[in-house]
């Protein structure tokens, strides 16, 4: 109920508009992984899914960022159902694959930023191989490239209040990962897939 | 205060409006009947996408004229807050404007409006090339950053002006106080909106059926010099058709 508000919300006061040129807004279970200037990022792609999708997606986020503070916490955690990972000190114990990997495993959908945190900069910075081992582990399940554009002007980091300016957000054709293809070959093919959607 | 009132002369240009677009509607329903190339049948369904647009423009036109000052005045802030994230969306804005762009959105062009609202003339005129205008670069200084410091500022101050300041003269209209014509402002307003409308559809129109020499290309490629002229006579000449809605003699 929260969530369908917000979504409706995000779109109403960003204007955003979907483009599949990919793949279709379909039921089907997928990894979206895309570029990451803002927070406001994740709002907008998750606001263009269509509610049944929106309602099994989940995003991929930092548990220092999102449990810090209350209103983030609630969130983060009852509105956006998102998976808190360890960021900064990933060990054995603490390994995101162990709670990725279950929830694609029971059928959600999954967002997730590969740069690792927002960047200030036009370029993207390198993947982190999260990507990778998820492909590894399911690779029945579709990653969908995502370009998300203008929310940095949203939102840029560091600001508090949001700007109502028009976003887009970009789906390209889903990849898999290729037999015997070697971790940096997949990520850089993944950081590119992105990048292709930026001119379209 | 409802502006449509009683008014004979506001029930005429309603159902003159009215009948423009029944006439469009009947005009556009036949063309698509009867269009058989691929390519014309675009240009139907565009023509006829219009057509649909002008109808939802002309009736929450006149339920923002039903509702009276108030409501006019939320449909033209409401048209200027669009209007300005358009504005600002296309234009390159640095990474520091973003505080200076939010009093703009949230603070400037509401204020703007509730100054036009409580009919306070003396200083909706000179709030924003006035106040605005000191304000912004102030706000950019405290930001920080020097880099393109004018051109940046004036990107602001004249997205203001246009989306904001320049439309919200459309419900000022309102305000008017014309001696001997107490409750009537709402056809000032109807005027404006009518002529400039009424202007671009006949440019659209002229240019279809006449236009041979496009104008400005790269801008625009569907614009031609026929459809620019036909749509300036023909909006001086509804316009001076339309001299019996206004004070003016």
């Amino acid at each position: 109920m929260i969530a369908a508000l917000l979504a409706a919300f995000v779109r109403l006061f960003t204007g955003v508009q979907a483009r599949w040129i990919g793949c279709t807004p379909g039921a089907m279970q997928r990894v979206y992984f895309a570029n990451h200037t803002s927070n406001f990022d994740f709002l907008v792609l998750w606001s263009v899914l269509p509610d049944q999708l929106r309602k099994r997606t989940r995003p991929v986020a930092a548990s220092d960022y999102w449990r810090a503070g209350r209103l983030r916490q609630f969130l983060a955690e009852s509105v956006f159902r998102g998976v808190l990972i360890e960021r900064k000190k990933v060990t054995r114990a603490n390994n995101p694959m162990d709670q990725l990997v279950p929830v694609l495993q029971g059928g959600d959908s999954l967002i997730i930023f590969p740069e690792g945190g927002r960047t200030s900069e036009p370029e993207m910075r390198p993947f982190k191989s999260g990507l990778y081992y998820l492909g590894k582990a399911v690779p029945q399940v579709d990653l969908v490239p995502v370009y998300i554009n203008n929310a940095n002007r949203v939102l840029p980091k560091g600001e508090l209040l949001p700007l109502p300016l028009l976003c887009s957000v970009i789906f390209g054709e889903p990849l898999r990962l290729e037999k015997s293809e070697s971790k940096d070959a997949f990520l850089t093919r993944a950081r590119a897939a992105v990048e292709a959607l930026i001119d379209l | 205060m409802n502006l449509l009132g009683t008014d004979r002369e506001m029930q005429i240009l309603g159902a003159g409006a009215l009948a423009v677009l029944l006439i469009a509607s009947t005009i556009g329903f036949f063309l698509h009947l009867r269009v058989k190339s691929e390519e014309g049948r675009e240009l139907i369904d565009n023509l006829n996408a219009r057509i649909k647009a002008w109808w939802v423009m002309t009736i929450i036109f006149f339920l923002a004229l039903a509702t009276g000052v108030i409501g006019s005045v939320i449909l033209f802030c409401l048209i200027s807050f669009l209007a300005l994230r358009e504005y600002v969306t296309l234009t390159p804005t640095h990474r520091a404007d973003h505080r200076a762009l939010f009093w703009a959105f949230f603070i400037i062009t509401p204020l703007q409006y509730v100054l036009i609202a409580f009919h306070r003339y003396g200083i909706a005129v000179i709030m924003i090339p006035v106040y605005a205008y000191l304000f912004i670069p102030i706000r950019n200084v405290i930001a920080g950053e020097y880099k393109d410091f004018l051109a940046r500022n004036s990107k602001i101050q004249w997205g203001l002006m246009i989306c904001v300041y320049f439309v919200s003269y459309a419900p000022a209209l309102l305000l008017l106080d014309v001696p001997g014509r107490a409750g009537q402002n709402g056809k000032l307003l109807y005027f404006l909106v009518c002529v400039t409308q009424l202007s671009d559809v006949l440019q659209y129109v002229f240019g279809k059926c006449f236009g041979r020499h496009k104008i400005a290309p790269n801008i625009s490629p569907n614009k031609t010099v026929e459809g620019f002229i036909g749509g300036i006579l023909g909006g001086v000449l509804i316009g001076t058709g339309l001299w019996w809605i206004t004070p003016f003699s």
